[in-house]
């Protein structure tokens, strides 16, 4: 799986994309996976209510399933216009 | 109905001009662009826009169809540019055209809330002293609601 990471989050990170093999059900399991890998992975997903998650291209939230999903992407609300 | 991401500047009176041709069943174009704007305190050197190459043309395309389901459009122009842009310049532009001008003005808002806070672009801003993400505003989310409210 493809994870992309944008704006602040990916300079907390410290990567634009990364592939990974996970067994996350949801984006919320793959949030807590990231989390325990590596202290950046912690401090950029330290509070959720900052951040918006897309799975295969189209925004969802955290309780998102992951089944037969090839991307996900973090990065903060999004400013636009 | 024509969604354009690019990094290259736009011609805005070429862009309407060409939009507006050969209309004869719209009687109102509404237009709406946004430029980068100096800062208050420290001046503004750079606005960075980053985007997520994939998702925006579907992003954008998505709102676009649904400001056309809502309301009594006819063609829909949305430019959007990312990269370094410089205070003055043209970011983005929208422009409706409608039979009455109702539709047009409220599709081109429709079109500017959702592009605010659903496109997947972010800004930051660069002076002197650094550069800053630009933090999204509870009023951009709150307008939102305004729609969702009225289906």
């Amino acid at each position: 799986m493809d994870i992309l990471y944008f704006a602040w989050v990916r300079e907390r990170i410290g990567v634009p994309r990364e592939a990974l093999e996970t067994k996350a059900k949801n984006v919320a399991e793959l949030v807590e996976e990231l989390k325990a890998r590596e202290e950046r992975y912690a401090v950029a997903f330290e509070d959720l209510s900052a951040l918006r998650v897309a799975v295969d291209q189209e925004l969802t939230d955290f309780d998102a399933s992951l089944e037969n999903a090839t991307e996900v992407a973090f990065f903060p609300p999004m400013t636009g216009g | 109905m024509r969604v354009i991401v690019q990094e290259a500047p736009f011609d805005l009176g070429a862009e309407t001009s060409a939009f507006a041709i050969g209309e004869t069943k719209m009687g109102a174009i509404v237009t709406f662009t946004g430029i980068v704007r100096d800062l208050a305190k420290t001046p503004l050197e750079a606005m960075e826009i980053e985007h997520y190459p994939g998702m925006t043309l579907k992003a954008l395309e998505g709102i676009a169809a649904e400001a056309k389901k809502r309301f009594s459009l006819g063609n829909v122009l949305v430019i959007h540019r990312y990269g370094r842009l410089t205070p003055g310049e043209m970011i983005m532009m929208v422009a409706t055209a409608a039979p009455h001008r109702k539709d047009a003005f409220e599709g081109a808002e429709f079109l500017m809330d959702y592009l605010k806070s659903r496109a997947p672009f972010w800004k930051r801003e660069i002076t002197a002293q650094g550069a800053d993400w630009v933090a999204s505003k509870d009023a951009d989310e709150d307008a939102l609601t305004r729609w969702e409210a009225k289906p």
